[in-house]
């Protein structure tokens, strides 16, 4: 999991720094360390299938990203989460529970918020994807990632990305009216340090502004 | 995950050529996806019927038509459906989460599988999951299991809030195979686990959901879902109740009551019911006829507290709804 000081509001990592040049970035290893696990992982549950099955276990996906056209062979059992993290080089967006259950994938799909952890690359074909990275115009912030910096809208930053992806959804189908309705329609968004508060001001606020 | 073959059936006769060789279908993915990740689903070849035409919404005077693909966010908004057939919003708009809605369709809600940490788990017995291999909640953690149609087999309850109102409100689900279309009222739809848990529905191989009919009634408009759960939002059921009245001169002409949360399929209550029909609306009436609420209940070490619950959240949505504007 990612460490609180490289998750910034914009979901960009810092860029390197010296020091850095002479070592493995912490991405880099905690990159290879997954490939490793996941590959040991896969072993034994390949082993005996796959021959019979013919078919082909690959397919490219082309894919717009922020505005981008993407084209990116993918095997099919990779989430939509996996390969905008591993594939297309767009880390902010996190990986936390990978079932549904927490919110930190979120992403907007052809337009509306979804949980990108819960879905296969490959039936996303032409789709478009906005990710947190697409959000901040240069250095601008969006007002809504402003927000978040403004009214201290998260600790250690993990489900920020995920937060605002929903916040922005949330804000669009117009459910901000009172504190608790945003409370209800921001509720598959799980923040483990506790920020709600400071979230939905984040959220109330930004609204007002748009 | 295991490895699949995926396809993307461009037109309704591949999607269906594609599930009658074997292929499962996937809508939303939403539990699809995570199940097979837990490799409890281990399908060898995924269907993507997303191309097909079944995204139609229809309100008319005979009912309610909606697609198979329909997300749960565009019915649950439809203003038609928040008016006339509001239990339906309600119990649509008090699942899940807005993402989630999102993606998630209306023939994939009602095949969710059953929701139970056990069946989740491959390296514990599960009779749904292996038939013969036991069932670890009947005697471990079952706080969150049914109360209501268990068998020695199987304890989990059914996840789906819209079910029981579609359940409540007599839906029917349009199911299509090569050759063939068949209309399946949904109180047989869902089947109860008996000494076949590993049969969930009333499906064939290769038939795949096209759309769900809601008949139209003097009833719908009264309606509403009330859910009780751990968590106020983000969460399944512990009790849940879908019901609809039709009273007219303060006299209950017509009453649908089902309930979730509590049993292993939607699980409506005739004999609730049959206590409504034909009385004077009243505020000593909705006690009195949710005590037969549990009628039949099979409590389990952990979750002896639902036969009271599921009472009083029938008791309170009957008062709820009849006095609704």
């Amino acid at each position: 999991m990612d460490s609180p000081s490289d998750t910034s509001p914009s979901g960009q990592d810092p860029p390197e720094g010296g020091a850095a040049r002479f070592e493995i970035s912490r991405r880099q290893f905690v990159g290879a360390s997954a490939a490793v696990g996941s590959l040991a992982a896969a072993a034994p549950l390949l082993a005996g299938c796959g021959t019979e099955r013919g078919a082909e276990e690959t397919t490219t996906v082309h894919l717009s990203i922020n505005g981008q056209p993407r084209a990116i062979e993918v095997d099919n059992r990779t989430s939509l989460l996996d390969l905008l993290r591993e594939r297309a080089g767009l880390p902010g967006t996190k990986k936390g529970c990978n079932q549904g259950a927490c919110g930190a994938c979120t992403i907007h799909l052809d337009g509306r918020r979804a949980n990108s952890c819960l879905t296969l690359a490959v039936m996303h074909d032409g789709a478009e994807i906005t990710t947190i990275e697409g959000l901040a115009e240069g250095d601008r912030l969006h007002p809504l990632q402003q927000a978040f910096v403004d009214e201290d809208g998260f600790q250690c930053g993990y489900c920020t990305p995920g937060q605002i992806m929903s916040g922005l959804g949330c804000i669009a189908e117009g459910h901000t009216s009172s504190r608790a309705e945003i409370r209800e329609w921001m509720s598959g968004n799980i923040c483990r340090c506790g920020a709600y508060t400071n979230i939905v001001t984040a959220i109330q606020h930004a609204a007002g502004r748009s | 995950m295991y490895p699949f073959a995926f396809t993307k059936a461009a037109d309704e006769r591949s999607a269906l050529a594609a599930g009658a060789r074997g292929g499962r279908y996937i809508a939303g993915g939403t539990t699809l996806v995570d199940l097979m990740r837990e490799t409890v689903e281990r399908p060898d070849s995924v269907v993507d019927i997303n191309a097909l035409p079944y995204r139609n919404l229809e309100v008319g005077p005979a009912g309610l038509r909606v697609g198979a693909l329909v997300r749960m966010t565009e019915l649950a908004r439809d203003p038609r459906v928040r008016t006339q057939y509001p239990v339906i919003s309600e119990a649509l708009e008090l699942s899940a989460s807005a993402q989630l809605r999102n993606m998630a369709s209306i023939g994939g809600n009602i095949m969710q599988r059953p929701r139970c940490l056990y069946f989740r788990d491959v390296s514990s017995g599960c009779n749904r999951r292996q038939p013969g291999s036991g069932c670890p909640a009947i005697g471990g953690e079952n706080r969150g299991h049914a109360v209501l149609g268990t068998s020695d087999q199987c304890v989990a309850t059914h996840p789906s809030d819209l079910a029981v109102a579609l359940v409540a409100l007599d839906a029917v689900v349009v199911v299509r195979s090569r050759g063939r279309d068949r209309r399946i009222p949904i109180a047989g739809f869902f089947l109860e686990p008996g000494n076949t848990p590993d049969r969930e529905h009333d499906l064939r191989p290769g038939e795949l959901i096209v759309a769900v009919e809601v008949p139209a009634g003097p009833h719908t408009a009264r309606s509403g879902y009330l859910k009780v759960r751990d968590r106020q939002s983000y969460e399944f059921a512990l009790s849940s109740a879908a019901i609809a009245l039709d009273i007219q001169g303060g006299v209950i002409r017509g009453a649908r009551v089902a309930v979730g949360g509590t049993a292993t399929v939607p699980w409506r209550l005739p004999e609730v019911e049959r206590a409504l029909v034909g009385r004077t609306a009243s505020s000593s009436l909705w006690p009195e006829a949710a005590q037969h609420a549990a009628d039949g209940a099979r409590p389990l070490s952990g979750n002896g507290f639902k036969v009271e619950l599921v009472k009083r959240t029938v008791a309170r949505q009957l008062a709820t709804v009849a006095t609704l504007g």
